[in-house]
C-alpha cells in the first residue's frame, strides 16, 4: 500500500467520523487511538460511522469486521486492504 | 328629475347619516348664511348645482350674487376671486378638476401666494379655493389626477385634503377665517361615502375640526399607515386585513398637506416603528417621498424597516376600469406593503 | 404550551415553522419550545388550518397556555391569508417595478432550483440579481448574508445601543438576514449559542437533572441484580444482522431494550406511576431511555409502547429517538411520560448501574456493558458474553421480589430465540 493510498484511506475513515462525532476531539484524535474511547461512542454511533464507511468506500463491512475498525489506522488499512482507495 | 335625485339623497341621508357631498353643501349654505362678504362661484355652481351636485339649490336659496356660474376661463375666474379676496370680500371658486387648475396655477401662485409677502403682510388673501381630486370613476387622464402634492410644495398656501364626513361638514368655516389662501381637495370618490362613525371628531361641532392637524383614525402598535384623502377608506380597509393575521396597524390622515403635521406622524412611527405612506399621486417627488423622508430625517434610529410607499403607477390614468383599478393603489397592495415592513 | 415532561412548568417558543394560513396535519412540526433541559419540536395534534400563533418567539408561557389557534372546519380560514400575496390578476401597483427577477436571471433560477420570490434583491429597486440567486444556492452563514456587513434596522442598532448587546452578536430573526428590533434580547442579552443540544444551557439541564435526582433521593429504593448470559443471543443477533444491510442491522442495546419492554409486559407492577401514596399502572408499556449527550447532561426521551414494536422497528425507533436527543430536536411526543426507565451504559460503559429512579415512575433498568465472564453451564465452565442487569424498584410500591421476577423474565425474553428473531 502506498503512503498516498494509506493517507486517502484514513481521510475517508475521518469524513465518516465527521458525520457521527465531530468536534475538538475528532481533531485531537491521533490515527493510533481508539476512537470509541477517545469519541466515546456508543453501539448506536458506531453503527452509524460503519455506515457513512461503507457509504464513502464502497466496501463491505461485517459485523466480524468490527475490530479491525479499532483506530482510524486500523481502519485505514482495512479499506485499503479492500481496495477502497 | 334633480328633486328627485336630490329627495333620495335626503331619505338616504336620514337613514345613514349624511353624505360628504350633503357635508359640503351645509357647509357652503352656512357660510353664505353666516357672513353677507362670502359668496361662490365656478364653472356650472349655480344652475346646474355644481359638476358634482355638490352646490345643488344653493343659488335658488342665496340667489345669482351669492352663487355665480363664471365662463369656462379658470384664470379669469380665480383671478377675480383673488381680487375679490384683496378687496374684502370673502370668496369660495370651484374648479371642476385639479387638473383644470393648472389653467389658474399662474394666479394661484405668482399671485395669491405671494402677495402676503411680497407686500411685507400689507395685504394677505383670505381665498378658498375648491376642487375635486382623484381618479376611480373612468374620467381618463385629463380628469383623473392627484396633483395636490404639486400645491403642496408652495409656501403661501395651505393644503387641506378632508377625507371624512365630519371634516368635510367642518373645515369650510376655519379654512375662510384664515387670512391666507386655502385650497381644499374633495376626492371624487368621497362624494357619495358617509361616516361610519358619525359622531366621530366634529361632527357634532364643526367649530372643532381644525385647519391643520393630523388625526389618527385607527389606533395601531405594528406599523403607521399615513395617508389623506381620498385613501383613508383605502388604508382603514387594509388595516382591517391586516387585524385579521395579527399585525395592528395605525392610522394617521393627514388632513393638512401643507403645513404637515409632522409630530403626529412621528409619534406614531415613534410607537410603531414601521411607516408605509399610501398616496394617490404618483411616486416620484411626490406627498409620500415628503412624509417618506421627513420620517427617514428624524426618526431614523426609531426605524425597523424601510419605509415603505404605495403610490400610484407611473402613467396617466387609464380610461379602461380594469387598468385604472391596477394603477391606483389598492388594500391588497397596502396590506403587502405593511406585511413587508413586518418582516 | 404542551408538558414536555412530568416536571415541566413553563416553555419558552423560540421558533415557529407555521404561519397563520398555512395548512397542518397530525404529526407535523409547528413550533419549537425551549425547556430547561432541551429544546423540543412540538407536534401538532390536528389537522386544519393556522389562523393565529398566540404566543411570540422568545415568550415563556406556562404549560396549558394556548400557543395557537387551529380551524379544523376543513376550509382555509378566509380571515386568515397565507404569505403576502401579490394580487392574482391585477399587477401590484405600487411595488418595486416588476418583476423582480429579469427572464434570464430567472432562468437560471430555475435551473438551480430556486425560487425568486424567497430571496432578498440587492439589484436596483431590489431586484434579484444572479449573484443573488448563486448566493441561495450555498448556505449562507446566516448573520451576514449582505457582504459581511450585518444588515441592522436603525431600531435594533438603537435598542441594541441601549441594552448594551454588541450589534456583532444580534441574529436575525428572519430568513432575509436582517436583525429588526424584535431580534435584540431582551437585556441583559441571553446567550446565544447556535441551536443544539446544549441550547439550554448545561446549567439548565444539571439543575434539572439535580431536581429530579433529589427528589428521587426520598423514595425508598431497593435493587436487585442478575448476571445475564447472552452468549446465545448474541450469536442469533450476529446471524441476523450478517445477512442485513448496514443500516438494517440492530445492536445489542436495542435487543435489551426489546427483552425489557415484553417484560415489562409480563410484570405491569413495575411499568406505571406512585400518585399520591397509591401505584398507577400504565396502560401501556412506553419505556423511557436515557440518552448521554457528548457534552454532558442526559436527556431521557420515551419509546411509547416499546412492547408492541417488533425488534427491527424498536432498533429503528431507537436511532431516531437518540439521534433526535443528540440534535437537541426532541419532539414532543418523544416526551410522553414513561412509565419505566432503562439505563443502559453501553459496550464501552461500566459494568453494572444501580441507578435512581425518575419519580413518578416506579422502576428503573440498568444494563452494563458486554463483558466476557467465567461462566457455569452444567458442570462445565465456560467463558460467555454477559450481562448485568440492575432493577431499582420503588419499595412503596412494589418488593425486591417483583425486582427478581422482571430480571428473570429479561433473562427469559433474551433466551426465547423464537420470540425476537
Amino acid at each position: 500500500m502506498s503512503p498516498t493510498a494509506d493517507a486517502a484511506a484514513r481521510d475517508l475513515v475521518r469524513d465518516a467520523l465527521a458525520r457521527v462525532a465531530p468536534g475538538p476531539d475528532l481533531d485531537a484524535l491521533a490515527d493510533t487511538d481508539d476512537v470509541r474511547d477517545v469519541l466515546e461512542l456508543d453501539s448506536l454511533d458506531f453503527l452509524r460511522f460503519v455506515e457513512h464507511l461503507v457509504a464513502v468506500s464502497g466496501v463491505r463491512v461485517d459485523e466480524d469486521d468490527y475490530p479491525q475498525l479499532r483506530t482510524v489506522a486500523d481502519a485505514g488499512a482495512f479499506l485499503a486492504a479492500a481496495g477502497a482507495v | 328629475m334633480s328633486t328627485g335625485t336630490a329627495a333620495a339623497a335626503t331619505t338616504s341621508g336620514t337613514d345613514r347619516g349624511p353624505t360628504y357631498r350633503e357635508a359640503l353643501r351645509e357647509a357652503l349654505r352656512e357660510a353664505l348664511h353666516a357672513d353677507e362678504r362670502v359668496f361662490l362661484m365656478g364653472e356650472d355652481v349655480g344652475r346646474y348645482g355644481g359638476c358634482f351636485a355638490v352646490s345643488l339649490g344653493l343659488l335658488e336659496e342665496f340667489g345669482p350674487d351669492r352663487v355665480r356660474d363664471t365662463p369656462l376661463s379658470e384664470s379669469a375666474f380665480v383671478g377675480a376671486g383673488i381680487g375679490a379676496a384683496l378687496g374684502g370680500l370673502r370668496p369660495i371658486v370651484e374648479i371642476m378638476t385639479v387638473n383644470f387648475s393648472l389653467l389658474a396655477l399662474d394666479q394661484i401662485l405668482n399671485n395669491a401666494a405671494t402677495l402676503s409677502h411680497m407686500s411685507g403682510g400689507q395685504f394677505s388673501v383670505p381665498l378658498v379655493v375648491r376642487m375635486t381630486t382623484g381618479a376611480g370613476r373612468q374620467l381618463a387622464a385629463q380628469h383623473s389626477h392627484s396633483l395636490e402634492g404639486w400645491y403642496a410644495h408652495i409656501p403661501g398656501l395651505r393644503i387641506v385634503a378632508p377625507a371624512t364626513v365630519a371634516d368635510a361638514r367642518g373645515v369650510l368655516a376655519p379654512a375662510l377665517a384664515c387670512p391666507d389662501p386655502v385650497l381644499l381637495f374633495e376626492h371624487a370618490g368621497l362624494y357619495g361615502t358617509t361616516d361610519d362613525a358619525p359622531d366621530g371628531p366634529g361632527a357634532d361641532d364643526p367649530a372643532g375640526v381644525a385647519l391643520d392637524g393630523a388625526a389618527v383614525r385607527r389606533p395601531g402598535t405594528d406599523v403607521s399607515l399615513v395617508t389623506y384623502g381620498g385613501m383613508l377608506p383605502t388604508t382603514l380597509a387594509a388595516a382591517e386585513r391586516l387585524a385579521e393575521d395579527g399585525t395592528s396597524a395605525e392610522v394617521v390622515d393627514l388632513r393638512s398637506l401643507r403645513p404637515l403635521d409632522e409630530e403626529t406622524v412621528l409619534a406614531s412611527v415613534r410607537r410603531t416603528h414601521r411607516l408605509v405612506v399610501v398616496d394617490e399621486g404618483w411616486r416620484s417627488g411626490s406627498l409620500a417621498a415628503e412624509v417618506a423622508a421627513r420620517v427617514a430625517e428624524h426618526a431614523f434610529y426609531d426605524l425597523d424597516a424601510p419605509p415603505e410607499r404605495v403610490c400610484s403607477a407611473e402613467v396617466p390614468v387609464p380610461y379602461a376600469a380594469h387598468l385604472e383599478r391596477a394603477a391606483l393603489p389598492s388594500v391588497d397592495g397596502v396590506v403587502a406593503a405593511a406585511r413587508r415592513t413586518v418582516g | 404550551m404542551p408538558s414536555l415532561g412530568a416536571d415541566m412548568d413553563e416553555g419558552t417558543v423560540v421558533e415557529w415553522s407555521v404561519a397563520p394560513g398555512d395548512e397542518v396535519h397530525r404529526g407535523d412540526l409547528i413550533a419549537a419550545v425551549e425547556t430547561e433541559k432541551s429544546v423540543i419540536d412540538v407536534e401538532c395534534f390536528e389537522d386544519g388550518v393556522v389562523e393565529a400563533l398566540l404566543v411570540p418567539v422568545g415568550a415563556k408561557v406556562a404549560v396549558g397556555t394556548p400557543l395557537a389557534v387551529i380551524g379544523t372546519d376543513g376550509a382555509p380560514a378566509p380571515s386568515a391569508p397565507s404569505a403576502p400575496s401579490v394580487p392574482a390578476e391585477v399587477p401590484a401597483p405600487d411595488g418595486p417595478p416588476l418583476p423582480r427577477a429579469t427572464p434570464p436571471v430567472r432562468r437560471f433560477a430555475e435551473r438551480l432550483g430556486v425560487d425568486t420570490g424567497d430571496l432578498a434583491g440587492t439589484g436596483p429597486h431590489g431586484t434579484v440579481t444572479h449573484a443573488d440567486v448563486r448566493a441561495a444556492t450555498r448556505p449562507a452563514p446566516a448573520a451576514s448574508p449582505a457582504g459581511g456587513r450585518l444588515r441592522v434596522t436603525p431600531y435594533a442598532r438603537r435598542l441594541a445601543a441601549e441594552r448594551g448587546t454588541p450589534v456583532e452578536d444580534l441574529h436575525p430573526g428572519t430568513a432575509d438576514g436582517v436583525v429588526r428590533g424584535r431580534d435584540v434580547p431582551a437585556a441583559p442579552p441571553a446567550p446565544s449559542a447556535p441551536r443544539a443540544a446544549t441550547r439550554a444551557g448545561a446549567d439548565g439541564m444539571r439543575a434539572a437533572i439535580a431536581a429530579r435526582m433529589t427528589r428521587s433521593l426520598t423514595i425508598p429504593q431497593y435493587h436487585v441484580d442478575a448476571v445475564l448470559e447472552v452468549g446465545a443471543a448474541l450469536d442469533r443477533l450476529r446471524e441476523l444482522n450478517r445477512r442485513a444491510a448496514v443500516s438494517a442491522r440492530i445492536v445489542p442495546a436495542a435487543l435489551f431494550l426489546h427483552a425489557v419492554a415484553r417484560a415489562a409486559r409480563r410484570v405491569p407492577e413495575l411499568n406505571g406511576h406512585w400518585v399520591d401514596g397509591a401505584p398507577v399502572p400504565a396502560t401501556s408499556v412506553d419505556v423511557g431511555v436515557v440518552v448521554s449527550l457528548r457534552g454532558g447532561g442526559l436527556l431521557v426521551p420515551t419509546i411509547p409502547a416499546a412492547d408492541e414494536l417488533a425488534l427491527p422497528d424498536l432498533m429503528t425507533a431507537l436511532r431516531e429517538v437518540v439521534e433526535r436527543a443528540r440534535a437537541g430536536r426532541l419532539r414532543s411526543s418523544d416526551t410522553a411520560d414513561a412509565g419505566l426507565t432503562v439505563s443502559d451504559l453501553g459496550d464501552t460503559g461500566g459494568h453494572a448501574v444501580h441507578g435512581r429512579i425518575f419519580p413518578p415512575q416506579v422502576a428503573l433498568v440498568g444494563l452494563g456493558a458486554v463483558v466476557a465472564r467465567p461462566w457455569a453451564d452444567g458442570d462445565l465452565l465456560g467463558v460467555r458474553p454477559t450481562v448485568t442487569t440492575t432493577l431499582t424498584g420503588d419499595h412503596r410500591a412494589t418488593d425486591g421480589v417483583v425486582g427478581g421476577r422482571f430480571l428473570h423474565a429479561v433473562d427469559d425474553v433474551l433466551h426465547d430465540l423464537e420470540e425476537w428473531s
